[in-house]
């Protein structure tokens, strides 16, 4: 039962005036600006982005101010926003295979088309602080290196595909719609499609610990990072009454298409397995997480014994995304005065009830 | 970038006209604008509105289609006087811009303006752009990786 | 040929959405519309702006015979898709005076999601001075009188059947170029004018 208590508004305006201040800090310290939020904590603005499930820089900066850098609650923001807005519609699918390439590693092969570029990475750095930087002082200019204009970067997966030693993707049914748990509920079974929109907007740290749990042994499929790719992709939209595709500029992807673990039968030769990662921004760890768990996820598809947390799609679903989960969490510290006062109650005549009951079974002990 | 432009067949298509624009900074429109068609009259036929497009990936980066995520978008149509029609639209929140967008669109399908549109707006954008992209490549492939293989002395 | 849609979108959906909401919470009273735009259009100033403010891609709507020139201009501004299914569309647009109206014809709804039947935004001339009518029904303290002239013989008794589909049915937004009024599907038509 819900008992409404009035009451606690000044305490709540003062609260969030005293929350302000707060998060200005120190007022002889310059004020951050949204733009260094994007420029220099650009990681944090690509997390917020992906798990907000919203392209927008801008906003995702803004909402990491207004949240004073709690990443969750700055996704919360941004959930929130994006239900204002009304949607236009759909872009034609992301073609990764065109993505101007800012950085491109195989784990699988060494020598491939296009070769291994590095970019921008924390790979093969010592990890040691550096305490130049708690100084101001610009870095050096990134070296350049001509540029081979005839340089593409096939797919690595497709170089396997070449020898029919890997599974083909499962092609586009035009006849069924594309799931969208934004507008339906989540119901299982669920879909290929709505798995990997739900992953696509989980909580990094949870499918992080759900893809190490694989790798420790609880759904092993034994994975091989196929290819890692970030850089720019064309969004393309359709103008229906003029009939035309447009650009409606780019965004930055990390896609990881994980090799996993090959199995065949009576019927079929033996193929290696994929696991799927698509991120906005330059979330590597999310988009590598994120394809572990995908490819656990497909257990019944792929006829393997579903015996581990990463391949129970109830599990992984219902609980992947942290603004419902810090919702419950964080709802407990809500005023819960009339259902405690209620326990309360019910706990004291149970004991009154106990203490009755063996002072009847024991009466010359009472005496 | 370089690639959508690449992928049209004909650079001054309209559609190619709408994809430069999409990418052009604000000072990139409203200059022009003002020094070549101030007060152009227009008629504002889906006034500047922002929204959401969702983004779609694909399966494996080529299989079926799934829900990645929305992104915002602005988006305007406008009428000249003389009756074309413009599309403005683009990632992002600025619906100043995207009217702006709108009009140097509908203006570039005027033959009067098309030269104009294409010297003094796309040429500059254009040339940004492959600027940018080239810059970026120069930078990326400077952190290629060249394998040395050593050979284990064998006898 | 679209139209020009509204000066200030934001603004004016909210107006609308506003009037729209308040005539189904107040059943068969008239209001004035939240707002008027595209006076040449077939469909009205009011009824088009209802279509510009409630549509979007992800809805179907119906037109009747008499408002089929509106399909671009609709298409256009909401990306809504025209359906030649009464009962697949979530809105249908008809003209009272010129149209056939056959409310069991639309989407009713289904027994999980009731809310999936079709609104039908009805053209009318005027909302009063017809034969009287009277409604009761929530939203309404004791009973209210409708007076929409130029209804269907039947209408009372096509209303009648579509309370008897509850929770299921239509529910109906009568506009003319000025005004709205709401008939949800709880309202219930106790006395007829004969």
């Amino acid at each position: 039962m819900y008992v409404a208590v009035k009451g606690g508004e000044r305490a709540i305006a003062n609260a969030h005036r005293l929350l302000e201040h707060e998060r200005r800090g120190d007022r002889n310290v310059p004020e951050i600006g949204t733009e260094q939020i994007d420029q220099q904590l650009s990681l944090a603005v690509d997390r917020v982005m992906s798990e907000g499930s919203l392209y927008d820089r801008g906003l995702a900066a803004l909402a990491i101010k207004q949240a004073r850098g709690d990443l969750i609650e700055a996704i919360f923001l941004i959930r929130a926003y994006r239900t204002t807005l009304p949607r236009f519609g759909f872009s034609q699918p992301l073609d990764t295979g065109r993505m101007a390439i800012r950085r491109r590693i195989s784990s699988t092969y060494k020598d491939l088309p296009g070769g291994q570029v590095l970019g921008p990475t924390f790979d093969y750095t010592h990890r040691l602080l550096d305490f130049a930087l708690a100084a101001e002082g610009d870095p050096a200019a990134p070296v350049t290196a001509p540029v081979d204009t005839e340089a593409h970067f096939p797919r690595v997966t497709d170089l396997i595909a070449q020898d029919d030693l890997i599974e083909r993707n499962p092609p586009a049914d035009p006849a069924k719609p594309v799931g969208d748990l934004t507008r339906e509920p989540l119901a299982f079974p669920a879909d290929r499609d709505l798995r990997l929109q739900n992953l696509a907007r989980g909580d990094e740290g949870f499918l992080l610990a759900l893809g190490y749990s694989t790798q420790r042994g609880y759904g092993r499929n034994h994975p091989f990072v196929g290819e890692i790719r970030m850089g720019e992709v064309e969004v393309e939209f359709e103008i229906p009454e003029l009939g035309l595709t447009v650009s409606l500029g780019e965004v930055t992807l990390t896609e990881c298409q994980m090799v996993n673990q090959f199995k065949g039968s009576l019927t079929e030769p033996a193929k290696f397995t994929r696991g799927y990662g698509l991120s906005f921004g330059h979330c590597e760890r999310r988009a590598m997480s994120m394809s572990l768990v995908d490819r656990a996820l497909r257990a019944d598809e792929l006829g393997e014994e579903r015996k581990s947390p990463a391949q129970d799609e109830e599990f992984v679903l219902s609980h992947s995304d942290n603004i419902q989960a810090t919702g419950f969490v964080e709802h407990l510290k809500l005023p819960h005065y009339v259902d405690f006062q209620a326990e309360l109650a019910l706990l004291r005549q149970m004991r009154r009830e106990f203490t009755a009951r063996n002072s009847d079974h024991h009466p010359e002990a009472a005496e | 970038m370089p690639d959508a432009e690449a992928a049209r067949p004909n650079p001054h298509s309209r559609a190619a006209v709408m994809d430069l624009l999409a990418r052009a900074t604000r000072d990139e429109l409203a200059a022009p604008l003002k020094a070549h068609w101030p007060d152009l009259p227009f008629t504002a036929i889906r006034a500047p509105e922002i929204g959401l497009v969702m983004l779609r990936g694909r399966m494996g980066g080529d299989g079926a289609p799934f829900n990645l995520g929305e992104a915002t978008v602005t988006r305007a149509v406008i009428e000249l006087a003389t009756g074309e029609r413009g599309y403005g639209q683009f990632l992002g929140r600025d619906p100043a811009h995207a009217e702006k967008a709108a009009i140097l669109e509908a203006l570039a399908q005027r033959a009067g303006d098309r030269e104009t549109v294409e010297r003094t707006v796309l040429a500059p954008i254009r040339q940004r752009l492959a600027e940018e992209a080239r810059q970026k490549r120069a930078a990326t492939a400077a952190t290629r990786v060249d394998f040395f293989t050593l050979v284990r002395a064998e006898g | 040929m679209s139209l020009a849609g509204f000066d200030n979108p934001v603004l004016d959906q909210q107006a609308t959405f506003r009037a729209v909401m308040q005539a189904l919470a107040e059943p068969g009273r008239i209001l004035p519309a939240g707002a008027r735009v595209g006076d040449a259009s077939p469909l009205g100033p009011v009824a088009r702006a209802i279509a510009l403010s409630l549509l979007d891609f992800e809805v179907q709507f119906h037109l009747a015979p008499s408002l089929a020139e509106a399909e671009g201009d609709i298409t256009f501004h909401t990306g809504s898709r025209r359906t030649d299914r009464r009962d697949d569309a979530e809105f249908a647009f008809v003209t009272l005076a010129r149209d056939a109206l056959d409310l069991a014809a639309y989407a009713q709804g289904t027994p999980d999601y009731p809310d999936r039947s079709t609104t039908v935004i009805i053209k009318v001339e005027s909302l009063a001075g017809g034969p009287a009518m009277t409604i009761r029904g929530p939203g309404i303290a004791g009973t209210r009188r409708l007076e929409i002239p130029g209804l269907p013989a039947d209408f009372a008794a096509q209303w009648a059947a579509n309370a008897g589909r509850a929770p299921l049915g239509v529910d109906l937004i009568f506009v003319t170029n000025e005004a709205v009024l709401g008939l949800p599907r709880s309202t219930r038509i106790i006395e007829e004018a004969r």
